[in-house]
């Protein structure tokens, strides 16, 4: 046993449970990348988590971590309302494209807006997943949901919403990327996104958001593996993977989108 | 403003509110008094919505919070309020009320009586709900407001109106008592320790009704150790107003006029509209009070705790002015006299 390196293993933050995600959700992945965040930044015990109204909403079961639940779309107001008394501590709403775009929009928006030393973790999937598969905001044109049958028409519909892009318009937001998790390297991207967030957090430079582009087979109705496919071909062709804002570089857009 | 210097006094050390009217002194007067409290911080909030959700955040990392608002603001808020029934977090949100329903107008009214007692967010909760009927009392309830919340780890509202937001009378500021509130209802970080976390989703029915009973209970409590009433005048009287805040100051007038007219009126002041001060109404029935009649700046709202708790046992009869008139005292008094002298109409009317 003693020539034996341990290189890899479950994260010490993540609790010891079944998660109920579906197989191949980008929530599980997600989760688990924070969680070593968590150990590696040995942040654990000074973060607190929002989750959101949506797959995500039983997050607190699965990360080990202080949590407080949020209403549908609030949770950068009661993120802002911890952060302001607890300013110390590393502070995130996670939430999902209704809870974020839709209902929410008012409060991601102006938690962007006053600069709040927050860090959001946008889960996109293009749907509602936890309701059952209705149109998101971030819904595509022409993609077929429980609420737009027939595909989203722009007439009727509308347009997706990017929301990366109108927050990283905002002065008060310091950090906004936009990843993957289909494969290993996007995932460690993704994963090196969240951790400049937080530290960008710990440094008081403003309002930091990684918007994840998520795979859900459930609701788009296929396999685990065209879901990862559809991620890399539709979904990241309508929002580009990147970098939407970062006070500290000069420059903006999509550096690094090409490591797939 | 008294209901802000009493929250400064109290410890609120975070405050979050979005412009309205009648009550934006509450707003300016925190803005600018908050930084007397140590780590205290004020937030103009993009709508009511987001300020009862960032009072729900720091409430859970452990400060005294308060947010305030009118009619249509308090409407928006009631999501945030069940919510923070849900997962027993303290608070204190004012409501300065306004005509309605709608955006109505800006002048004093009561009729939000059954949004602040019945609800008005979803679920099976119930809010505190205190009436101050003079400034001392606004400056009382509101530091007994902060009080009760950490007391009963729930939202306490505290129901006024524009009119009583602009009295000027001489105001002394009790000491406040140190706060008491456990850490481990507090989230402010794991630590070394076990995480923890707040929520109001219970999913299996077992756990969501032994939680409900759980609340109901608190509430029992609440019920039996918190109601508050005022009332003068009753000894000899041959009838009695039931009315509050500003309504109660308009009755007293009415009843100094009544009584230099020969007409024995006293007045019944709940101070707390939940709970409701029932038992203590039942008892003045019972010693001989036979004709109440409940003055409302509204259509007839506490005229129904009223007939809840008295119907069978008194007469029960109601004159009210909504949509922001506020009658001198003579009109009042008038309209007593009129029922008290008239045979042929006596107050069994509710």
């Amino acid at each position: 046993m003693s020539g034996e390196k341990n290189i890899y293993r479950r994260p010490l933050s993540l609790k010891k449970v079944y998660t109920h995600y579906c197989p191949g959700c980008g929530h599980s992945i997600v989760h688990k990348i924070m969680c070593e965040l968590f150990d590696e930044m040995g942040i654990r015990g000074i973060t607190i988590g929002v989750p959101p109204a949506g797959c995500a909403v039983l997050a607190y079961f699965y990360l080990d971590i202080d949590m407080q639940e949020a209403p549908h779309g609030r949770g950068p107001a009661l993120a802002t309302g911890i952060k302001r008394m607890l300013p110390d501590r590393i502070v995130f709403s996670y939430q999902g494209d209704g809870d974020l775009a839709a209902i929410g929009t008012a409060e991601s928006f102006h938690a962007a807006s006053r600069g709040e030393n927050i860090t959001i973790i946008f889960i996109n999937n293009s749907v509602y997943g936890m309701t059952g598969g209705q149109m998101a905001p971030t819904t595509m044109l022409g993609q077929k949901t429980t609420t737009s049958p027939l595909g989203r028409n722009p007439q009727s519909e509308g347009y997706p919403t990017k929301i990366s892009e109108a927050l990283a318009l905002m002065p008060g937001s310091a950090y906004i990327e936009r990843c993957l998790v289909t494969s290993p390297a996007s995932i460690l991207r993704t994963k090196r996104a969240i951790r400049k967030a937080f530290e960008y957090q710990r440094e008081g430079l403003g309002f930091t958001m990684v918007e994840v582009l998520s795979p859900c087979p459930t609701n788009w109705k296929l396999t685990p593996l065209d879901s990862l496919k559809f991620v890399e071909e539709k979904m990241a062709t309508n929002f580009p993977p990147g970098v939407l804002k970062d006070i500290k570089a000069s420059a903006k857009g999509s550096s690094g989108s090409n490591e797939q | 403003m008294i209901i802000g210097e009493a929250a400064i006094r109290a410890g609120c050390r975070f405050y979050a509110g979005y412009p309205i009217t009648p009550q934006n002194e509450i707003t300016e007067y925190m803005a600018e008094n908050i930084s007397r409290v140590e780590g205290g911080v004020f937030i103009q909030s993009e709508s009511e919505i987001a300020a009862i959700n960032m009072i729900a955040g720091a409430s859970a990392a452990g400060a005294r919070v308060m947010t305030s608002s009118s009619g249509p603001g308090i409407s928006l808020k009631q999501e945030g309020i069940s919510s923070m029934a849900a997962c027993e977090l303290p608070g204190v949100i004012v409501n300065i009320m306004r005509g309605g329903p709608g955006l109505g107008n800006i002048l004093p009214s009561q009729g939000d009586y059954f949004q602040a007692t019945r609800g008005g967010g979803h679920g099976d909760y119930r809010t505190i709900v205190l009436a101050p009927g003079r400034a001392q009392e606004l400056a009382d309830c509101t530091m007994e407001a902060f009080d009760l919340a950490d007391k009963y780890r729930s939202p306490v509202m505290i129901l006024a109106d524009g009119m009583m937001g602009q009295m000027m009378e001489p105001v002394v500021f009790r000491e406040p008592k140190p706060r008491q509130y456990r850490e481990e209802y507090t989230i402010k970080g794991a630590g070394e320790g076990k995480s923890k976390f707040i929520r109001g989703l219970i999913l299996p029915a077992a756990d969501m009704e032994a939680h409900n009973w759980k609340l109901f209970r608190k509430y029992n409590v609440i019920t039996q150790k918190e109601t508050r009433c005022a009332y003068e005048d009753v000894e000899d009287a041959q009838a009695v107003i039931i009315a509050y805040g500003t309504a109660a100051r308009i009755a007293k007038g009415a009843i100094k006029r009544l009584r230099d007219n020969g007409f024995k009126v006293g007045i019944f002041r709940p101070i707390t509209l939940w709970p409701f001060p029932e038992s203590e109404l039942q008892k003045m029935a019972e010693s001989g009070i036979r004709k109440f009649l409940v003055f409302e700046l509204n259509t007839g709202q506490m005229l129904e705790d009223v007939r809840l708790a008295l119907q069978g046992r008194a007469e029960i009869d109601f004159y009210g002015r909504p949509g922001g008139t506020t009658p001198p005292p003579l009109e009042l008094a008038n309209v007593v006299a009129r029922r008290l002298a008239d045979k042929k109409r006596d107050f069994k009317h509710y």
